[in-house]
């Protein structure tokens, strides 16, 4: 058998999954005592070029209770055509299709290749797309300008039968009617009051089934459901029209007095989107994106107010309970997501402004409806457009990057219970024989519903073992977990993915050298980072850090090999050994530590390690340092201060930023001119190494990636400084005398100094 | 007859010495005074002398013979008190010469009979004119030669006694005597008046009156026909003949002629008289049978038979005809013989209307309003821009209090001027603003007095001396005025204007241009009725005439839309988008205006984009279904645009129907006719619910004025929806089942006009007066926020409001008292100006100068609206009861402390008030106060706030129509044809009338029209063709219809609302709406008939007398 490296990354790339555990302690006291929660990291809708979906839909086991898929592991009498649930062991028959089944002629759900299956449900009705504009016009003319330019781009990349609609806000909020010709009309709202759902729609007159003035159109086009024909509209028919009401739009025509904020109406609009979806298609695919270019300032969700004078919150005020605006929004917002989610409508938020715009009080929005996140400095960034672009990016099948409206369904062998999931998604609150009591992330359940989701977004569940102790190890020896997702693909069909997997159980007091072996550390790394920074947003950040700490040094403790309070002494095994390492750099990245970050950039940063895969994960907890050099090809250095050298160029990709940063003497060749030299070309060619790898990054990264390009000395190289393992500081610097690398200045302990109090820690009798 | 009883009266007055001539003589006798005979003033004076002697007994007594028992009450207003003096003047008259005179005098008893007679008489024509006359002949020869003319102006009755069936019996001895007195000679009967039993009166009346009214026509006539005829007097129209002789004054002349015949009557009479009703019952029986007859003009008693053979031009025989036998025995009164108004208008255009007013003397009694005349301010107000209701006011509350005339004034601040009156100059004294006075803040006026070589002045409100500023420093001349007193004109004339300062503009900030928000209703019922369409169509053009300052070239005011149904429909035509923008708000609970931008622009910069809005609506709204409105929000965002603009403006709202649409005032239906005549009945006039009054404060405060068009099908509560125009001043227009045939032109001019009339933003008006007496109470429609200033939103020249004085101290005959309106205001153009209209009005310590110069027209104007508003509060008989007795009271004051003493039994009028009890019958009949059936509740609230703000001409002809013979009019010249009283018996059957009040136009076909004229005005061949939906007439190419256009064009030019014309033919069902404006006439729903009503105000006078 392989090793667990290549068994662990098959797994991946077939189903989507990675455990923190490939092998399973078998009871709940043993599971408790590996510290490290089994769990996994799902992609849902991780691409598969190689699965073809079948074009009939699953079959059920008939236990109401159990309602799982028939798989792979099943076992399955093909003489009585029956088959065997393996979650509840409920015996069922075939449906008359199968009639034909046998050992040979089996269909594809029962092959073991096809633990990852996808169906597609021919029924139901095929709802377009939906696509709501939701614009700020308090924008500066050169961001509306570029704003609007982006919009109407877009328009082309829309499936041509998708509706759109436009919301533009200020001071007020008009909700564009585009059906109508001659007189453009819009439906406006006062920005500063709350408006019930009910209310809203009544005033768009979307309550009544026959809204009079549409009546003679309506008749001519009776497909066309009448009531959203209004304001939402097919893209088709009216992207000429919707063009030019984008290239009219003007700024908010308020006057804003000096000193002030202009008055931005975000928490109505957003709530007018909400309620517009609400009642003209509930439960249909359907996104809100949000363009906005400064803070809410009036009305419900309200960040800061309008007097220049007074700076929206910061973490500071925050901890001394001085943000009076913030609970207030962000219960407004937070009705908002969930009434948006309810309906499996999300919410994309794009803000492009230099200060804060209020994301702290609006990220339920994004993080419960599975919407993007997307923060630029200026709508007229290529980073704001071309993350934009990408949103409409097409798959390797020429499909939208996006589903909607998915339905995750865990269930799970007996000896198994779901304590809850990380990521962009909201309870579905189904209660069942397989929940948990006790909650990690959102639990309470064993559904899910995210809004919105790409091939790369990923859930962490976790999961308890609840055999008892002096139980056996269960039948079969595997336990068994089956994700069913049902979806809303981008072609408007409805799917359903399943995926079923089975782990060996293992007695930990007998076979622990298996079940260490069978760590995943990465995985586990992400698991414990998004459950740390799932708390984080709840609890104070030092709380967190204590919380992890205590968890390495139990699990070091656990599965270090050491003679009793002596450091030295300490080893990891293999499978074990980067994970401390990764945890240092948790510690000190943005997700955990507020310090020099605005609350706004705090909750980007959350949002999107919620949300992205494991690599992604592991990029943001510790950043790749690549270098490019004179001496060889380009290699991965460590992310270590010493790693900077005079004559190095390094690579930095930290997920949310690519730097290129020049050591000394690069950059003082550089600005000699000596790339312009012919008998130089080889450095030309090193300097333009980092900058194509950087741009295949870029192609691929979403959100697009800050781009910074830097040298020794740079203002901006402090991104690649902050990042960087601190082992050479102001402090030691002389004690390590000159031989390599840039000091950085900070107080941080480094990675060693890290590692050292973890040893002591480690292993000491007393703790 | 009117001539007539001039005559009468002439004598009468001398009678009444004390009160009457005080009144003739201020009023006249001011003038005239100096002697100068010949006018009819002059006579008066030297009547007055010999009157007295004459008057007092017998006159009166003769006069209370007739009528007096006659249940109805005639009213001959001064003249009928002064039947006495009449008698003098009558014979005066008679002998036709100089001679009689001096009989007059010496026989009193002579004369009185005749007052008796011409009281009658008088009543009808006996306007002031007719007291001039009298006098003359009372004073003597002089006159007399011209013409008895003296008249009336007393108008004095004598009622008869209360009770019915006294009256009868007096009536009897009346006819009676009057018979008698026939018999001496055949004409005497006519002192009867009323009854004048002779059948021969009245064929001679008949006759010789149909010339028409025109007194003044037929001098010879007036001579042989007079006495005949004026028996009939009645025949009022007779009047004309006796003109002749006199001036104007024709009536009297008329007179004259016939109080001869009265004469001898006469001495019987005051016997009766005294003896009142003691002896009156006797002859009773007698009367009853003279009187009766007399009524019908018919000889005999017997009623029914002779009096059909009256000429029809006198008296509609027809009604007598028709009239129930009942009535008959009731009508004891002879209707010619009790004031008319008709001649009352007709005199004193025939009196004053030929010389221009000229305002430089203190308390002048101004012309009626229904006088054509120009005004040359000298130093006073126009009467265009105030009217009191007395030029002479008591010097105490006592003498105030006791003859309950009320002191109000009625002030038209904008009014419209005829072209050859020049605007009010403006006057601008600099950066300090205008010049007050120190303490009570008054502004520099004609009456400050300098003192100090100029370098100060006293107030001559507060008696405050006050420093002139430097600037304004002018040395005076010998006489104490400034030398450049012609130059500046608000120290040479009545009104005129100061251009304010920044400091009388709201947040000192020069005020903006003023905004016009159109709102039009787009649900339903207005797209159906093709509203929409009309109005847009409409605006295109008219908004090239929005008022525009002086020489401006264009209009400075800005422009905005909005159109509604259950949500509001914002539009942005900013000049330089290529299409209107919608923007639609329906959050109407919390009206907001979406946009800031492009809402009010200028007409010219968007002239395309609104072309394109108004082409668009109809067409965007044609296929609406929603039925549902609101109107509070459509204010309230009318409200918003111009706080958003920070100007003032006016909102034009098109609105059909009740606001049921969930939203901040909206209405349930209450319309409860169950209601009327109970307690709760007030409510109906009562807004639903307070919001609308918040709203219309807010509006108040930032200048926004509602015009509301109102196109209801059914009960859409004006009452309440009329709130906020009513308290900004706005104006309601309401056109019940509006059709887009018949309606569609009548609206579209009053738009036109509402448009495009001066109008005024922003304004606050304060009344200052000399120390005395201050202004108490006001009526209009506008807002109050204290006690003193009255606020609008907006004012346009057709706004008026009445303002009531009390004392609150002692006011001097010397000094007079002052009136200073001062109007701050906000013109078209944006420019804050300050208009002010002074004043000045003599003090009286006598009631008789009270009375004398007193202006009926405006008092009716002023109970008008007191009653208007007390049903507010009180139910409406307690308003009608106070109503009554007020006016009894004045009357009763009168009588007591003016008149000279004469029997109880008779009814004695002022001759400035005796028109009172008719128009009084008028206000109380009318659909407020006393709603038929087929009037709305709508209806009423709509002509609540209506007559609210009229000013005193459209209250006089509002409540006493103006009726007018069409086949009368002269096709070849431009005048009217003259006009007719209210009543059912003046109209013939073979004729064509028209009448109007201010809001309708009626014209009724009598049932035998020759077919010519028919054919000549309908273009059908018969009467029966005549359709009833017209609502213009045809354009046809004869002289008749020409005509008749033509008079329809200018009386509904000379209205500030254009009237809608209905055509009733005669015993058509929609005569019975027609009848309605019969106001001399009983009416359906239990009005009583002129003469009714003056037995019955004769009685409680006498109640209160006794």
């Amino acid at each position: 058998m392989a090793t667990y490296l290549e068994f662990i990354q098959q797994n991946e790339e077939r189903d989507g999954v990675r455990f923190s555990w490939n092998v399973w302690p078998s009871s709940r006291l043993e599971a408790t005592r590996m510290v490290v929660p089994l769990a996994c990291l799902l992609t849902p809708l991780k691409e598969r070029l190689d699965l073809p979906p079948v074009q009939y839909e699953p079959v059920l086991c008939s236990r109401p209770t159990c309602k799982a898929v028939l798989n792979p592991l099943c076992q399955v009498d093909y003489r009585a055509k029956l088959w065997a649930c393996n979650f509840c062991f409920q015996r069922n028959q075939f449906p008359p299709a199968y009639a034909g089944i046998s050992e040979v002629n089996q269909p594809a759900e029962l092959m073991p290749q096809f633990s990852t299956i996808e169906y597609i449900v021919q029924r139901g009705p095929q709802m377009p797309l939906i696509f709501l504009y939701v614009v700020d016009t308090c924008l500066e003319e050169e961001d509306l300008q570029a704003l609007k330019e982006s919009l109407q781009m877009s328009l082309s990349l829309l499936p041509p039968d998708a509706l759109v609609g436009l919301i533009t806000f200020g001071r007020m909020v008009q909700v564009h009617e585009l059906s109508c010709e001659g007189i453009s009309k819009s439906y406006v709202f006062r920005g500063t009051k709350d408006l019930t759902a009910k209310q809203i729609q009544d005033m768009l007159g979307l309550s009544r089934p026959a809204v009079p003035m549409q009546q003679g159109r309506s008749l001519q086009t009776p497909e066309q459901p009448v009531i959203s024909s209004r304001f939402l509209q097919p893209v088709h028919k009216i992207d000429m029209n919707l063009t030019d009401l984008l290239g009219e739009l003007q700024r908010d025509p308020w006057p804003v007095t000096q000193g002030k904020r202009p008055l931005r109406s975000t928490g109505v609009a957003l709530s007018i989107a909400v309620g517009l979806l609400e009642g003209t298609f509930p439960n249909t695919g359907a996104r809100i994106m949000l363009f906005t270019g400064g803070p809410p300032t009036q009305g419900p969700g309200m960040v800061v107010g309008d007097e220049l004078k007074t700076p929206i919150r910061s973490w500071h005020d925050i901890e001394k309970d001085n943000a009076r605006f913030m609970k207030k929004a962000t219960k407004h917002y937070e009705s908002l997501a969930n009434r948006s989610a309810a309906n499996g409508h999300c919410i994309d938020i794009y803000t492009c402004a230099l200060d804060q715009t209020g994301l702290l009080e609006m990220k339920c929005c994004a993080n419960l409806t599975g919407g993007h996140m997307v923060m630029g400095d200026s709508f007229n960034t290529s980073l704001f457009k071309q993350t934009f672009q990408r949103v409409f990016s097409k798959g390797y099948n020429g499909e939208f990057r996006m589903a909607f409206g998915a339905n995750l369904d865990v269930k799970t062998s007996r000896e198994l219970k779901i304590a809850g999931a990380i990521g962009p998604c909201i309870s579905l609150n189904a209660k069942g024989p397989c929940v948990s009591e006790n909650e990690l992330g959102i639990g309470g359940t064993s559904q899910w519903k995210i809004c919105s989701l790409d091939p790369s977004t990923t859930l962490a569940i976790y999961f308890e073992v609840v055999n008892q102790h002096n139980a056996p190890i269960p039948q079969g020896g595997r336990g068994a977990v089956q994700f069913v997702t049902q979806y809303q693909h981008s072609s408007t069909q409805r799917r359903i993915r399943v995926t079923t997997i089975a782990r060996n159980w293992a007695d930990a007091q007998t076979q622990l050298q298996h079940i260490e072996a069978a760590f995943d550390q990465e995985a586990a790394a992400v698991l414990m980072a998004r459950l740390g920074v799932y708390r984080a947003e709840s609890e104070e950040g030092p709380d967190v850090l204590r919380w992890l700490d205590r968890q390495l040094i139990r699990l070091c403790q656990k599965f270090g090999q050491y003679n009793k309070d002596d450091p030295n002494s300490f080893r990891l095994s293999e499978s074990f050994s980067l994970y401390p390492q990764f945890i240092f750099h948790l510690r000190r990245s943005p997700f955990l530590q507020v310090f020099n970050n605005s609350p706004d950039e705090s909750s980007y940063y959350r949002h999107h390690f919620a949300r992205q895969d494991l690599t992604q994960s592991l990029i943001m907890i510790q950043p790749i340092l690549y270098a490019y050099s004179f001496h060889g090809p380009p290699e991965p250095v460590l992310l270590d201060s010493s790693s900077i050298l005079p004559d190095r160029i390094l690579l930095m990709d930290t997920f949310f930023q690519i730097v290129i940063y020049l050591g000394e003497t690069i950059a003082q060749w550089q600005k000699a001119g000596y790339q312009d030299m012919p008998e130089y070309e080889n450095f030309k060619h090193l300097l333009q190494a980092p900058l194509d790898d950087a741009q295949e990054i870029l192609q691929t990264r979403f959100p697009m990636p800050r781009y910074v390009h830097t040298e020794h000395g740079g203002s901006q190289a402090r991104f690649l400084l902050s990042k960087v393992n601190p082992s050479q500081t102001h402090n030691n610097l002389y004690a390590w005398g000159q031989e390599s690398g840039s000091p950085i200045l900070t107080d941080d302990v480094s990675l060693q100094v890290f590692m050292d109090h973890l040893k002591k820690l480690a292993v000491s009798s007393a703790s | 007859m009117s001539v007539n009883q001039q005559a009468h009266t002439g004598p009468p007055y001398g009678q009444p010495q004390p009160g009457y001539q005080g009144y003739q003589q201020p009023a006249y006798g001011g003038q005239s005074l100096p002697g100068v005979p010949q006018a009819q003033y002059g006579a008066y004076n030297g009547p007055v002398p010999g009157y007295q002697q004459p008057v007092p007994p017998q006159g009166y007594f003769p006069s209370l013979g007739f009528p007096l028992k006659g249940s109805p009450v005639s009213l001959n207003s001064d003249t009928s008190s002064l039947a006495p003096n009449f008698i003098g003047s009558l014979r005066a008259p008679p002998t036709s010469g100089a001679p009689p005179p001096a009989s007059g005098a010496s026989h009193p008893s002579g004369p009185l009979a005749y007052s008796q007679f011409e009281h009658g008489d008088v009543q009808n024509g006996i306007p002031a004119s007719a007291a001039p006359v009298q006098r003359p002949p009372a004073s003597q020869p002089f006159l007399p030669g011209s013409a008895p003319t003296p008249v009336s102006q007393i108008s004095t009755f004598q009622q008869y006694g209360p009770p019915p069936a006294s009256v009868q019996q007096l009536r009897n001895h009346m006819a009676g005597m009057t018979i008698g007195s026939t018999a001496a000679s055949a004409p005497p009967p006519a002192g009867l008046g009323y009854g004048v039993g002779p059948s021969s009166y009245p064929p001679t009346t008949g006759a010789p009156r149909p010339p028409a009214m025109p007194g003044p026509p037929l001098p010879g006539q007036t001579v042989a026909a007079p006495p005949s005829s004026q028996p009939n007097h009645v025949s009022s129209p007779p009047p004309p003949s006796t003109m002749a002789g006199l001036h104007p004054g024709p009536p009297m002349s008329g007179l004259h002629g016939p109080p001869p015949p009265t004469h001898p009557p006469q001495p019987g009479y005051p016997m009766q008289q005294n003896g009142s009703f003691g002896q009156m019952r006797g002859p009773q029986p007698n009367y009853g049978g003279a009187y009766p007859g007399a009524p019908n003009y018919g000889s005999p008693p017997g009623p029914p038979p002779p009096p059909k053979r009256l000429d029809p031009d006198s008296i509609p025989s027809p009604q007598l005809n028709e009239l129930p036998p009942q009535q008959k025995p009731r009508h004891r009164i002879d209707p010619d013989a009790i004031p008319s108004p008709i001649q009352v208008i007709e005199d004193d255009r025939n009196n004053r209307g030929s010389e221009p007013f000229v305002t430089g003397v203190r308390g002048q009694v101004p012309p009626l309003v229904t006088t054509n005349f120009l005004v040359k301010d000298q130093g006073n107000a126009s009467p265009r821009y105030i009217r009191c209701t007395s030029y002479n006011i008591p010097c105490t509350s006592d003498m105030a209090k006791q003859s309950q005339v009320p002191l109000a004034a009625v002030i038209k601040p904008l009014a419209a001027l005829p072209p050859e009156e020049t605007l009010p100059y403006l006057v601008d004294h600099g950066e300090s603003g205008p010049v007050r006075c120190n303490r009570c803040k008054a502004y520099m006026c004609p009456f400050m007095q300098f003192i100090e070589g100029g370098r100060r002045f006293q107030c001559c409100f507060c008696s405050c001396v006050t420093e002139v500023p430097p600037h304004y420093f002018q040395h005076l001349d010998h006489t104490g005025k400034r030398v450049d007193f012609y130059d500046r004109p608000e120290l040479s004339l009545g009104s005129y204007e100061f251009l304010a300062t920044v400091d009388y503009c709201k947040n000192n900030k020069f005020p903006s241009p003023p905004a016009f928000i159109f709102m039009i209703d787009v649900s339903y019922n207005a797209v159906k009725s093709g509203l929409v369409r009309l109005i847009c169509e409409e605006l295109k053009s008219l908004l090239d005439y929005l008022p525009r300052e002086g020489n401006m070239e264009e209009s400075a005011i800005r422009v905005g839309f909005v159109t509604y149904n259950k949500v509001l429909h914002f539009y942005n035509v900013k000049s330089s988008l290529a299409q209107p923008q919608m923007m639609v708000v329906s959050d109407v609970a919390d009206m907001f205006v979406p946009l800031l931008d492009g809402f009010l622009v200028n007409v010219n910069e968007s002239r395309t984009v609104i072309a394109s809005l108004l082409d668009q609506i109809p067409e965007m709204f044609a296929d609406t279904r929603e039925t549902e409105t609101v109107f509070a929000p459509v204010i309230q965002a009318g409200l918003e645009a111009l706080k958003a603009a920070e100007c003032a403006g006016k909102l034009f709202i098109f609105h059909t129907s009740l606001p049921i649409a969930e939203a901040p005032g909206k209405l349930k239906n209450r319309d409860d006719r169950k209601l009327i005549n109970t307690d709760k009945e007030k409510t109906l006039f009562q807004p639903q619910t307070s919001f609308y009054n918040n709203l219309a404060k807010d509006c108040v405060a930032q200048g926004c004025c509602v015009d509301l068009f109102l196109f209801p099908n059914q009960y859409l509560d004006v009452a309440t929806l009329g709130v906020v125009p009513y308290q900004t001043g706005g104006s309601i227009y309401k056109y019940a089942y509006f059709q887009l045939e018949t309606d569609q032109y009548r609206f579209l001019n009053d738009l036109r006009r509402d448009v495009q009339k001066e109008v005024g933003f922003d304004a606050v008006m304060r009344v200052r007066t000399s120390t005395g007496i201050r202004a108490t109470d006001f009526f209009g429609a506008f807002y109050m926020s204290n006690t003193t200033d009255v606020e609008m939103a907006g004012l346009d020249c057709d706004k008026t409001i009445t303002v009531e004085f009390k004392h609150d101290d002692k006011l001097s005959e010397d000094s007079g008292a002052l009136l200073q309106c001062a109007l701050l205001y906000t013109s078209c153009a944006g420019q804050r100006r300050l208009r002010i209209h002074n004043l000045s009005l003599n003090c009286c310590t006598q009631l008789a100068d009270l009375y004398r110069n007193c202006e009926t027209d405006t008092l009716i104007n002023y109970l008008a609206k007191f009653a208007y508003r007390g049903v507010l509060s009180s139910p409406v008989k307690t308003v009608r009861d106070a109503l009554i007795n007020q006016c009894a009271q004045i009357l009763a004051c009168y009588r007591k402390n003016c008149a000279s003493p004469s029997s109880a039994g008779q009814l004695i009028l002022p001759e400035c008030m005796k028109l009172l009890p008719v128009y009084l019958n008028c206000v109380l009949k009318s659909d407020v106060l006393q709603p038929g059936p087929e009037v709305t509740t709508d209806d009423r609230a709509y002509i609540r706030q209506l007559v609210t703000s009229m000013d005193v001409a459209e209250t006089n002809v509002f409540f006493y129509p103006r009726l007018l013979p069409l086949t009368k009019a002269d096709v070849d010249s431009d005048s009217l044809p003259a006009a007719i009283r209210n009543s059912e018996e003046r109209l013939s059957k073979g004729d064509i009338y028209l009448l109007e009040n201010g809001l309708n136009i009626f014209v009724w076909v009598g049932v035998s029209v020759q077919q010519g004229l028919i054919q000549n005005l309908f273009g059908v061949s018969s009467f029966s063709q005549i359709s009833n939906a017209l609502s213009t007439l045809p354009v046809l190419e004869n002289p008749f219809s020409k005509k008749v256009r033509s008079i329809v064009d200018m009386l509904q030019g000379q209205r500030s609302r254009y009237m809608k014309l209905i055509v009733v033919k005669q015993e058509d069902k929609l005569e019975m709406l027609f009848k309605h404006f019969l106001v001399e006439d009983k009416s359906l729903t239990g009005g009583a008939s002129y003469v009714d009503f003056l037995c019955h105000m004769h009685k409680e006078i006498r109640q209160l007398l006794s």
